[in-house]
């Protein structure tokens, strides 16, 4: 038994060492390489505040930047758009994060866009509907419209797919389309991939889901004649999109771990990450 | 001689740390399911919580009303219950008094597998296969609805009656039924006027047994329910108290987050209950004897 405690101290200790010097031998060899460049090794935190919907690609952009960072701590704390602007103004978090366009009365701010979120309708392959208007999907979303061939599909029932309150994925399609806290759904499923399948198996659904998660098992229809992919999200053809911004306050004095988080969140190695984290990157 | 008072001594020990552990487990989720469960209600109000019928957790202006899924969770136990508890009770009866014995040796492993399938799969052969069925043969555009969840629940619940209720009956004295047989009963007289009624309260103990595992069932649940906080309905989409928390738990935050805490709470409450049935139940079964 002794032994056994000791071999597990042993090997927690040596392993606080190799970590200490890794961590060592990781910090200085950038703060000597960029010295020279005339930058310091990045300290400091970086509050991030806002939007539920960003929760996945400010996770991943935050992991990444600070496994070449092991200084700097971003923290994200996810209140909502609203809040996340709010914070911005008032100072209490450093990037304000928010998964709309500043209105015209929130003033003094700079929204940066790091990411485009764009959201697939989607019906199931037996479905004759291939392009609805913003406004036909509206009304299949809020019930107005409880028959296909009231837009031009066959007579059958239409069945709302969606995800859960609070999914980032619902918030973004529910906003876009101007369907909040109106939508009526047949099923409300805590997956983008149950979505799929429920869509799949049922030939009189719609749902909606992230554009990267679709696979040809379901059909994506086009939104008033543009197709879903990433160039028409990215041109802003593709109707059902929605910007990730950043929101600093305007003139405010920002620490150069935040600098360097917003330059990394635009920089052209964060387009993968954004991409793995489901979202769609700015065009080059 | 020493040495076995020290191993005594210490066993003792060891057996008493075990107990604890169990207990003190029960202690700190009690515990912490009222600290984190209690705040949200009174923030919301006991009566607009408990009673309000609408579920709007991110809604501009949220509602947290719960008793959707207190009903939805009371009629689809019961409407298991009253399927399940049937097929299980003449099941019971069936391995205990009617089966030859090699058929009852086939029949009683398959009882027991049924028990040992994980939910997940239940949810998913009752999404597969059970809801396109329903939505089929009662015309609907949308198969996922209290039905479908009542029909998987009746046959999660079949092990717990049926293992219990065969026990209950192999455990009549042998010379009741004999009586009632020599008095000129038939065979199946004396089971259901003799046999059950002896058995009675091992029954319901399997019963309530069932009643439970069918109140917390979550995964099989939300597999077939469709998750929508509608008041229920046989046929449309439901939201039980398990699937409510579930659901929504993973992107939630501030009231909400609390919120599905304290429907936790109201549920942990129901099976509180539920146990509470069960004791008062087996000590009666205890003190009849």
């Amino acid at each position: 038994m002794k032994k056994l405690i000791a071999i597990v101290l042993t090997a927690a200790m040596a392993a606080t060492l190799l970590a200490g010097c890794g961590g060592a031998a990781s910090s200085s060899a950038p703060s000597a390489g960029s010295s020279a460049a005339g930058q310091a090794a990045l300290s400091g935190k970086v509050a991030t505040n806002g939007s539920t919907s960003m929760e996945k690609v400010i996770g991943a952009l935050a992991e990444a930047f600070m496994m070449e960072n092991g200084g700097v701590d971003v923290t994200y704390d996810p209140t909502g758009s609203g809040a996340g602007i709010t914070a911005a103004t008032e100072g209490t978090a450093d990037i304000g994060l928010s998964s709309r366009g500043l209105k015209d009365s929130e003033t003094g701010l700079t929204a940066i866009t790091v990411a485009l979120d764009g959201i697939a309708i989607i019906v199931n392959n037996n479905n004759p509907i291939a392009d609805l208007t913003v406004e036909q999907i509206k009304g299949l979303a809020n019930g107005e419209v409880t028959n296909w061939k009231e837009v031009g599909g066959k007579d059958a029932p239409v069945v709302m797919i969606g995800r859960e309150a609070g999914s980032g994925t619902r918030d973004g399609f529910e906003s876009i389309i101007d369907v909040k806290d109106s939508c009526k759904y047949a099923q409300e499923l805590t997956a983008t991939g149950a979505i799929i399948a429920a869509v799949a198996a049922n030939e009189n659904a719609i749902g909606y889901a992230s554009l990267s998660a679709v696979d040809d098992t379901v059909k994506a229809i086009t939104v008033e004649g543009v197709e879903a992919s990433e160039t028409t999200v990215q041109d802003g053809s593709y109707k059902v999109q929605r910007p990730f911004n950043f929101v600093v306050k305007e003139g405010a004095e920002q620490s150069a771990a935040v600098k360097a988080f917003i330059e990394f969140a635009e920089s052209k190695e964060a387009a993968d990450i954004i991409i793995a984290a489901g979202a769609v990157p700015l065009a080059k | 001689m020493k040495i076995k008072t020290v191993t005594e001594k210490v066993m003792n020990t060891v057996f008493f740390a075990c107990g604890i552990v169990a207990i003190a487990c029960v202690v700190i989720i009690t515990g912490y399911m009222l600290y984190a469960g209690l705040p949200a209600i009174f923030k919301i109000g006991p009566a607009k919580f408990l009673f309000g019928t609408e579920w709007a957790s991110t809604a501009a202006e949220p509602k947290f009303g719960i008793l959707p899924f207190i009903l939805t969770s009371v009629y689809g136990t019961a409407g298991a219950t009253l399927i399940g508890v049937p097929i299980g009770l003449l099941t019971a009866v069936f391995l205990s008094k009617v089966a030859p014995k090699k058929l009852a040796n086939a029949v009683r492993p398959a009882v027991e597998l049924l028990a040992g399938i994980p939910s997940v799969v239940y949810g998913l052969i009752g999404m597969m296969v059970l809801v396109p069925f329903v939505a089929k043969t009662f015309n609907l555009a949308n198969g996922t609805s209290l039905f479908a969840a009542i029909l998987v629940l009746a046959v999660m619940i079949l092990p717990s009656i049926i293992n219990v209720s065969e026990t209950a009956l192999n455990a009549v004295p042998p010379e009741y039924e004999e009586a009632s047989l020599a008095l000129g009963a038939t065979k199946m007289e004396t089971i259901f006027k003799v046999s059950i009624p002896a058995a009675k309260s091992g029954i319901a103990a399997g019963v309530v047994l069932g009643i439970g595992r069918a109140i917390g069932e979550a995964m099989a649940v939300m597999m077939v329910a469709g998750n929508v906080a509608n008041m229920p309905e046989l046929f449309t989409s439901v939201t039980f108290l398990t699937t409510a928390v579930s659901k929504e738990m993973s992107y939630s935050a501030g009231l909400q987050r609390e919120a599905l805490f304290s429907i936790a709470l109201v549920l942990f409450c129901f099976i509180m209950l539920i146990n509470f049935l069960l004791n008062a139940l087996l000590k009666h079964k205890k003190g009849g004897r």
